[in-house]
């Protein structure tokens, strides 16, 4: 599949970073939320696959998870809006973030071939580092899907190299060591390392994890080639139920505005 | 520390280098834990090798825990099981006794080995996860002995049935988290650990209480906790000159089990059988993730997981705080795989009949954890011959349970 490539090398020629955004499968109405998330600019879609024991997650994307399967939220119900989604969206990259228990329970073929069947373009699996890659890697890279690896601040030099190896799409860097949520690297730190990331692979840097408002999304624009945003949308999703789509559409759109304008004004 | 060498077709020689036992174990962590994981295993390895370190270990197993416990034969308890079996049957019923531990159960040994590995790399803050609250006793009772801050992951729901360990916990210096998400018991304690870790590896070390999480703890738990095994190899040959026949152990995340087994493991006339909490029954809610479970990732490894057809993790039940978990450690899960140990489960209900038993047969009052194992035992004694040999460990006493045991006889205290 190409739309990540070539997503990211469109984002390139326009001199801009891509604003990837997060929300949780079968929280709320997804299909229409996703809508908004196009309409309001989103480069790259991020689908969360719920899980019962979300353990890298802070609070408010544990709570979409509880919610999405308190709604009775099926792997099936996930792959039936990503293909939905594709269908109404043939060039947007679509991505499943997800744990590896769902991930894998019915075999990494079986999870792979959904997710080509689907139109789903990569796979990032929180609790499968490279050393357990067999678990997952494999059958993806066949079935053509990208397996998308995380970087963390934790990441040494030594380490780089193993989580490069057989990742494709991007690379997403984890800019705290921490759950997802409220807290904020510096900047400077965040700069740092996707200076380190990039000079050890052609593979374009994503920047996620606290990710919460334009200024800051901008902030990391200037560096990264991908901003992520999710537990702020997340959040949106639940303060407004029936009306989220609007409330989505228009914070991505702050955030669109803000990733797009972030290399402009810089001198 | 000592343990016999184990050949080359040896049980013992579990997990290989990328910590898999079989098709179970592994490293199943976020990519802000391996590095972290990786620098333990390297340090456990130097630690492994390092005399002065057993030798503080075993000191203070010796001094400040109380080891050896002893090993008990069951006089009382051996003629009632005699009662009900055919003639020339009805096994003698041996207890290691563990309960007998500083903190009342076996999870104190693992947490020396572990503080004094935190140590070792320079670690300045503890946490961990607990359910009945053992562990939390234990983790707290080695930090107020070493003077180094503790927080305790708690499930709300076991907070509320497990109140005198709260208070001990407190009384030791820790503090207690109380955990809310999902049913609130074991399972989202280790959840809410795993989260703190993430967040604080610069300085923290995690003392995962059982033999599971990711690689090296399912391998270092055990051998923390193999001291069970090995002296009960050594008492019995020392008492009666020979082995068991068959040793009996509770099991949750499994590591009194381990800790008894695996020293036993490579002794081929020794059979093992470990029982699972059957909670209600095993077609109702339990915690029996080998019976009712399949292979699943979750806790960082590769093992027999209580989970629906989409993997997503099912709630245990058992009357025992302690094997309320919807997993089990790798180990056993490999044992299982390949026939080496027999496993069994027992309900709630039974349980409850086997901690009175041994209240009114030998003075003893049991853990419900262990309460499980001595349930296995009275079905398993009376089809074994009089001069067979039955060794149980009895992992933990039962001052704890005292509330929950009144609570389900219906008796008001």
């Amino acid at each position: 599949m190409t739309r990540l490539p070539s997503t990211f090398a469109a984002c390139r020629v326009q001199k801009r970073a891509a604003l990837v955004c997060f929300i949780t499968a079968g929280d709320g109405d997804t299909a229409a939320n996703l809508d908004a998330l196009v309409a309001g600019g989103a480069d790259v879609i991020e689908l969360g696959m719920p899980f019962t024991d979300p353990m890298a997650d802070g609070p408010a994307i544990q709570q979409a998870n509880i919610r999405s399967l308190a709604a009775g939220t099926t792997t099936a119900d996930i792959f039936a809006l990503a293909a939905g989604f594709r269908a109404r969206h043939a060039q947007t990259p679509l991505v499943l973030m997800g744990y590896a228990n769902p991930m894998t329970t019915r075999g990494p073929e079986w999870f792979a071939d959904a997710c080509q069947k689907a139109g789903v373009d990569g796979v990032i699996c929180v609790d499968i580092p490279p050393e357990e890659d067999d678990a997952l890697g494999p059958a993806l890279r066949a079935a053509g899907v990208s397996l998308i690896r995380l970087a963390t601040p934790t990441s040494d030099a030594t380490r780089l190299p193993a989580i490069l190896e057989g990742s494709s799409g991007f690379v997403y860097y984890v800019s705290v060591a921490g759950i997802t949520g409220k807290q904020q690297a510096q900047t400077a730190a965040i700069a740092d390392a996707v200076a380190r990331l990039k000079a050890a692979t052609a593979l374009p840097v994503a920047v996620g994890f606290g990710v919460r408002t334009p200024a800051q999304a901008a902030a990391i624009a200037l560096h990264a080639d991908g901003v992520v945003v999710g537990s702020a949308l997340v959040e949106l999703v639940a303060e407004h139920g029936a009306g989220a789509p609007a409330a989505l559409r228009e914070a991505t759109a702050a955030l669109c505005a803000a990733v797009h304008s972030a290399r402009k004004v810089t001198v | 520390m000592s343990d016999t060498p184990a050949t080359a077709n040896s049980y013992r020689n579990q997990p290989d280098e990328r910590g898999h036992f079989g098709q179970f174990g592994g490293r199943y962590v976020a990519e802000t834990l391996m590095p972290l994981v990786l620098e333990l295993e390297a340090e456990y390895r130097r630690a492994k090798a390092d005399p002065a370190f057993t030798a503080e270990f075993d000191d203070l197993l010796e001094h400040y825990v109380g080891r050896p416990s002893p090993l008990y034969f069951a006089p009382r308890l051996t003629e009632e099981l005699r009662k009900s079996a055919p003639a020339g049957r009805g096994a003698q019923v041996w207890f290691k006794r563990d309960e007998l531990n500083h903190t009342g159960a076996h999870k104190i040994n693992n947490c020396v080995g572990q503080i004094l590995l935190a140590m070792r790399m320079g670690k300045t803050r503890i946490i961990a996860e607990t359910g009945a609250g053992q562990h939390g006793v234990a983790t707290a009772t080695v930090c107020a002995r070493f003077g180094l801050p503790c927080v305790i992951f708690m499930g709300a729901t076991d907070v509320a049935r497990q109140a005198p360990n709260v208070f001990r916990m407190k009384l030791l210096g820790a503090e207690v988290v109380p955990v809310t998400s999902g049913a609130a018991t074991l399972k989202d304690a280790m959840n809410e650990a795993l989260r703190d870790w993430v967040a604080n590896v610069h300085d923290t070390f995690y003392i995962i209480g059982t033999a599971a999480g990711p690689h090296p703890y399912p391998e270092l738990v055990r051998d923390f906790q193999s001291v069970i095994g090995r002296e009960a190899r050594a008492q019995m040959l020392s008492r009666i000159g020979r082995l068991p026949d068959v040793l009996v152990a509770a099991i949750g995340g499994g590591s009194n089990a381990i800790g008894l087994f695996h020293p036993f493991l490579d002794d081929p006339s020794v059979k093992m059988l470990g029982v699972e909490a059957a909670g209600h029954g095993l077609d109702k809610a339990h915690a029996a993730s080998l019976a009712g479970g399949r292979p699943g990732i979750l806790h960082g490894n590769k093992t027999f997981l209580l989970q629906d057809a989409d993997g997503q993790i099912t709630e245990a039940h058992s009357i025992s705080a302690g094997l309320d978990y919807p997993g089990i450690g790798p180990e056993h899960a490999w044992l299982k795989e390949i026939g080496r140990v027999d496993y069994t489960s027992v309900t709630d209900v039974e349980a409850l009949a086997g901690f009175e038993l041994l209240c009114r047969l030998e003075g003893i009052i049991p853990a419900l954890e262990p309460a499980h194992a001595i349930a296995a035992v009275a079905k398993l004694a009376p089809t074994m011959d009089k001069d067979q040999i039955i060794l149980a460990n009895l992992c933990g006493r039962g001052d704890k349970d005292i509330f929950t045991v009144a609570d389900a006889l219906g008796v008001e205290i």
